[in-house]
């Protein structure tokens, strides 16, 4: 036997080779196993389907406890594809009501990675949503004959009236970038879409349960993991209380019917909106279903735009509506007491400017240059104002001072009510002025109109019918806010909280003063009751888009007012034609809970009348 | 007498081994019970179950080394050619008359039981290789002939194993260079082996960035041959004043490359590598007139040929290399993140291990294996079971068992007393290496995927049977070494 140790030797390397091999695979699985976590990760999403069980969405009542919005089941056609087999599509499409060619879109659609990131052939797929009970009755009788498919249950809204669509809102599947705002949606989910379903969508979706499902690498479902240990339940949406009536509602938007414009009624005392109009409006269960889309796209394209919702979004130059700000101004300012007179020659005139005004005694002060809704007297206090040069040094910082009682009225700015889309108005400052004119280029003179409300001012009918809350609460207001109450939660603190403007409290009691000779014997006496003592002032706004706008503001009664209320008719005429009507049918019905039959005739002329013929027509 | 000799081979046994093998096969089978348990049913030894089947495997094995150990030694010694011709023999018939299995002819179908020939290829090859080193007077080194032999024996099978489209068992018979090289084969052919490896990685794995206006994977490997020349002269040759002198030729040139390039010249890499690398071969082989010059001859020569490799890599992948090959290589380079096609074994099985953590989530509690994630989980890819159930603790515990039994093998290597012995042993040797080196590397995303199973572990019959074979003849032929050594 030859041995050659320098041979022999070579064990060593190849045993070293090998024990360096081990140490090099030791190394590599501590580093795998024990330093990066990311594997147990990776590793857990795969074997883990954590599957959504979806709570019941809050129920919404109104402010008497009226059932307004509810759930009702609906279904869904699911389909595993790898399951299916040879089927009818004929009478499948007849049953569901669908044509070949949209089913075999659907079914491109739902493979198609890029429009359904989650597409599996062995997981279930939409392709078909919301049948209608008559549908699913007929495809459950049938469901035997077509493997692969079923059908599941889901929530969507009801409707049990027909009104109050833009408060209410509704509820859409949620889009791409809901799920990159809020990771608690997942396709498929619901959200709430304009309205207090936006609002308080965190109150009303509840909370979704999971259970915890353990899936293969082929995506079948292999029971639940550690017999349902990490489960957790849904937990309900929490129901909502709104301060709207939904009749009162029902109510004002029949008056509205055929007409442009929004009624807004606020519970004075809490701010609580009573109901909010806007006209035209639509049917609620329109964007509930499979028509949703369908139906969204058409109220789009609608000149009318049924879709906009008016008492908040829409700014009219407030008219004659806006003469109690400028008497409170002018009164808590000392420009004027409540005997102080101004004349009026059948309008305005000072320097080559012509206001126009109508036949009343002259001169005349306060109370009832508000009763006759006289332009002159409150073109003279502005000019009074603003060009008060020994009170203010320029008529730049006297409008600033007008400026800021106007904003702490409510004006210029959103007031916060809980919906999505609020529009802030316009109140001019003195840079827009300036800019426009030149700085010492403008005076009272050049700006005259906003003293009636025309010119560059712009409210919604929001901001209207919280000056008149603020009037009947003698000098304070609530923000204005459609929801009473959510269940097992205070209300939010903002909806509570009293803002108090710059103009002392009892300058108030005069503007209401002025505001009750109008109705009692002014341009509001259609909304004067036998037996309620009605407030009111109306509003006639010259506009570019055709006829004047008639407006009103009122509330009632005088010494206890228990709703103010702002009502805006595009291109209908006079404040007293429809804006006064409306407003006290509403106030009536509201406060007495019916119309006396000597009303009726009223009720009536407003049911009948359509004034959205004149919408949009040049003024002749 | 017959007793009396059953019960002393007995004695001899290495009962350490045998123990380690035990241990070995029931861990097995175990983790196979794991890696197809269902929820449903669940019984470790039903014959429905793979565990179950592997349990009769595991039995028959048992058996069957018994029988190995009691056979005489010299049996296993004198049929070697015949065992390795006959073995031949149904490799080649397998080619022809074995079904298509995914694309490989290498399973034989008897009755209910399908048989893997090339399992059996390894002991037959062991057997003739030692039977070949153990003829007299033949020593490695002393002609071409007998290289020519040795490397007949390993690639005959290996040729007949490719025709089966069995690739990864084929590349096992290239781990008998570990026996080569102990049986006196330079160990420069490692170190070359070695390279090419390297080179090949580097090359293929660092295509982006450019050095020179060519990939910097290139450009490293022209560095590393560099390298490889001052390390040769200076360690090989033990000329140092030849390995300074082209270590500062190769500085001095790079520097000027390097100057020229932040000037904005720049030189064409290939050409300038080309030319500083013949530039110093050229003057290694001027220094042949005045030092002994052979060293110097295979210094040149390597280097030669590690630039000719640099060039036939590129080509060998893109060319000669099957689209699905170099995209499990493309993977097992980290280059590819191909999770859905190549590497969505190897990335499931990484899933799987990493998961485990340090000690691993519980027997039978594993998700990836038990919702067949990891596709092969029973047979290749069998270590993901054990490194996500037993964690790190589990895994490292089965790396070190293997490791040493390949000390075991090669202590009892170098204690037989004849080269039969020895060679065989080192050639059981060579095989566990390879097995086991290339299949934990696969799982743990270090080798490229190469469907070879894991010794003792993967399921399967004839694997099991391979190996038993290899193991208990070592044990027999160890057995007999004191009766041998006089």
């Amino acid at each position: 036997m030859r041995k050659d140790y320098n041979l022999e030797k070579r064990r060593y390397v190849i045993g070293g080779f090998i024990v360096i091999i081990a140490l090099i695979y030791i190394v590599r699985l501590f580093s795998l196993q024990v330093l990066d976590s990311k594997y147990k990760e990776y590793a857990d999403s795969n074997a883990f389907l954590r599957k959504a069980v979806y709570p019941s969405r809050g129920i919404i009542y109104d402010r008497e406890g009226r059932l307004v919005v509810y759930n009702q089941p609906a279904y869904d056609v699911m389909v595993i594809p790898r399951d299916v087999k040879q089927f009818d599509t004929v009478d499948f499409c007849r049953t569901l009501n669908i044509t070949p060619e949209d089913l075999r879109k659907r079914f491109v659609d739902m493979k198609d990675r890029r429009r359904n990131p989650g597409y599996s052939s062995y997981s279930p797929q939409r392709l078909l949503t919301h049948l209608t009970a008559e549908e699913y009755g007929r495809l459950q009788e049938k469901l035997y004959r077509f493997p692969g498919f079923y059908i599941q249950k889901r929530i969507l809204r009801e409707y049990n009236y027909r009104s109050a669509a833009n408060v209410l809102g509704n509820i859409r599947e949620v889009a791409q970038k809901d799920i990159d705002k809020d990771a608690y949606y997942m396709p498929g989910d619901y959200i709430g879409d304009i309205g207090i379903e936006h609002t308080y969508e965190r109150f009303l979706r509840g909370k979704k349960g999971a259970e915890v499902l353990m899936r293969d690498a082929l995506g079948r479902i292999q029971g639940r993991y550690e017999e349902g240990a990490l489960d957790r339940d849904a937990v309900a949406g929490k129901n909502i209380k709104l301060s709207l009536d939904i009749e009162l509602q029902q109510y004002a938007e029949s008056l509205m019917m055929n007409k442009k414009g929004a009624v807004v009624a606020i519970e004075p005392s809490t701010g609580e909106v009573l109901c909010l109009v806007s006209s035209p409006s639509y049917d609620p269960r329109l964007l509930v279903g499979r028509e949703r889309g369908n139906n969204y796209n058409e109220m789009m394209r609608d000149p009318d735009k049924p879709l906009f919702n008016r008492a908040i979004q829409a700014t009219y130059p407030p008219g004659s509506t806006f003469k109690p700000t400028q008497g409170l101004i002018l009164l808590e300012e000392g420009i004027i007491t409540t005997g102080t007179m101004f004349p009026c020659a059948h309008g305005f005139i000072s320097g080559g400017l012509r206001v126009g005004c109508h036949g009343h005694g002259s001169p005349l002060p306060l109370k009832p240059a508000l009763q006759t809704s006289c332009n002159a007297y409150f073109c003279w206090g502005f000019k009074a104002m603003v060009d008060k040069r020994s009170k203010y040094g320029s008529s730049a910082n006297a409008f600033d001072i007008w400026k800021k009682h106007m904003v702490s009225m409510g004006y210029g700015y959103k007031l916060g009510i809980d919906l999505p889309g609020e529009y802030r108005g316009f109140i001019p400052n003195v840079e827009f002025y300036n800019k426009w004119y030149g700085a010492g280029h403008w005076s009272a003179n050049t700006i005259i109109s906003i003293s009636i409300g025309q010119g560059e001012i712009l409210a919604t009918p929001l901001q209207i019918a919280n000056l008149c809350a603020t009037i009947a609460n003698r000098g304070h207001y609530i923000t204005p806010h459609v929801v009473k109450e959510i269940q097992d939660t205070v209300v939010p603190k903002e909806y509570i909280e009293t803002h108090t403007p710059t103009v002392a409290s009892h300058w108030y009691n005069d503007i209401a003063e002025g505001m009750r000779m109008a109705v009692t014997g002014g341009t509001c006496r259609l909304a004067n009751l036998a037996d309620i003592e009605v407030c009111g002032k109306t509003g006639t706004a010259q506009n570019p888009h055709g006829r004047d706008h008639s407006a009103f503001m009122g509330f009632a009664p005088y010494h206890d007012p228990k709703i103010a209320i702002a009502v805006y008719v595009e291109n209908a005429g006079f404040g007293a034609t429809f804006g006064v009507p409306i407003g006290s049918l509403v106030m009536e019905r509201y406060l007495r809970g019916h119309i006396p039959p000597e009303r009726k005739y009223l009720e009536e002329r407003m049911l009948q009348s359509n004034t959205i013929q004149f919408a949009g027509t040049k003024k002749h | 007498m017959q007793n009396e000799k059953g019960s002393t081979v007995l004695k001899h046994v290495d009962w350490f081994t045998v123990i380690l093998y035990i241990i070995l096969v029931m861990a097995g089978m175990v983790s196979i019970y794991a890696a197809s348990y269902d929820f449903d049913h669940a019984n470790m030894l039903s014959f429905a179950e793979f565990s179950g089947k592997q349990f009769r495997w595991i039995g028959l094995s048992l058996l069957l080394g018994l029988v190995l150990l009691l056979i005489d030694v010299r049996v296993y010694e004198n049929y070697a050619y015949v065992i390795y011709g006959s073995v031949l023999f149904l490799l080649l018939i397998t080619i022809f008359i074995a079904p298509d299995i995914k694309g490989s002819r290498s399973w034989l179908v008897i009755g209910p039981m399908s048989l893997q020939p090339a399992e059996f290829g390894k002991f037959a090859t062991a057997l003739c290789l030692a039977k070949l080193f153990s003829s007299y007077n033949f020593v490695l080194n002393a002609s071409r002939k007998n290289y020519m032999l040795a490397l007949m024996v390993i690639f005959l099978p290996v040729v007949l194993i490719l025709a089966q489209k069995e690739t990864g068992s084929a590349l096992v018979y290239l781990s008998l260079f570990f026996v080569l090289y102990r049986e006196g084969m330079s160990g420069l052919v490692l170190l070359a082996a070695l390279c090419a490896v390297t080179f090949f990685v580097v090359a293929v794995k660092f295509t982006g960035s450019l050095l020179l206006g060519i990939p910097s994977g290139q450009a490293a490997v022209f560095i590393m041959i560099m390298v490889l020349i001052v390390a040769m002269l200076a360690i090989y040759c033990k000329d140092f004043v030849a390995a300074r002198n082209v270590f500062l030729w190769f500085v001095v040139s790079g520097a000027i490359a390097t100057i020229l390039e932040i000037c904005g010249i720049t030189i064409p890499g290939t050409i300038f590598f080309i030319s500083i690398i013949t530039v110093s071969l050229v003057y290694c082989t001027l220094l042949m007139f005045k030092s002994p010059a052979r060293k110097l001859l295979i210094t040149v020569g390597t280097a030669a040929a590690a630039v000719v490799f640099l060039f036939s890599v590129n080509y060998a992948f893109t060319s000669i290399l099957q689209p699905h090959q170099q995209m499990r290589i493309k993977v097992a380079l980290g280059m590819e993140e191909d999770l859905r096609g190549a590497g969505y074994n190897v990335n499931q099985s990484k899933i799987a291990i990493g998961s485990g953590g340090l000690f691993g989530k519980g027997f039978l509690n594993g998700t990836q294996t038990k919702l067949k994630y990891v596709p092969e989980q029973h047979t290749d890819f069998i270590f993901c079971t054990v490194g996500e159930e037993e964690g790190l603790v589990g895994s490292a515990t089965v790396i070190l068992l293997f490791l040493i039994l390949i000390l075991r093998i090669i202590t009892i290597a170098e204690r037989q007393p004849t080269v039969f012995g020895r060679v065989y042993a080192y050639c059981v040797a060579s095989y566990l290496i390879f097995h086991i080196s290339i299949n934990i590397g696969m799982v743990i995303g270090l080798c490229p995927v190469i469907g070879i199973p894991l010794p003792f572990f993967s399921y399967g019959g004839s694997s099991l049977w391979g190996f038993t074979f290899l193991l208990f003849i070592l044990l027999r032929i160890d057995a007999s070494r004191r009766e041998r050594s006089f």
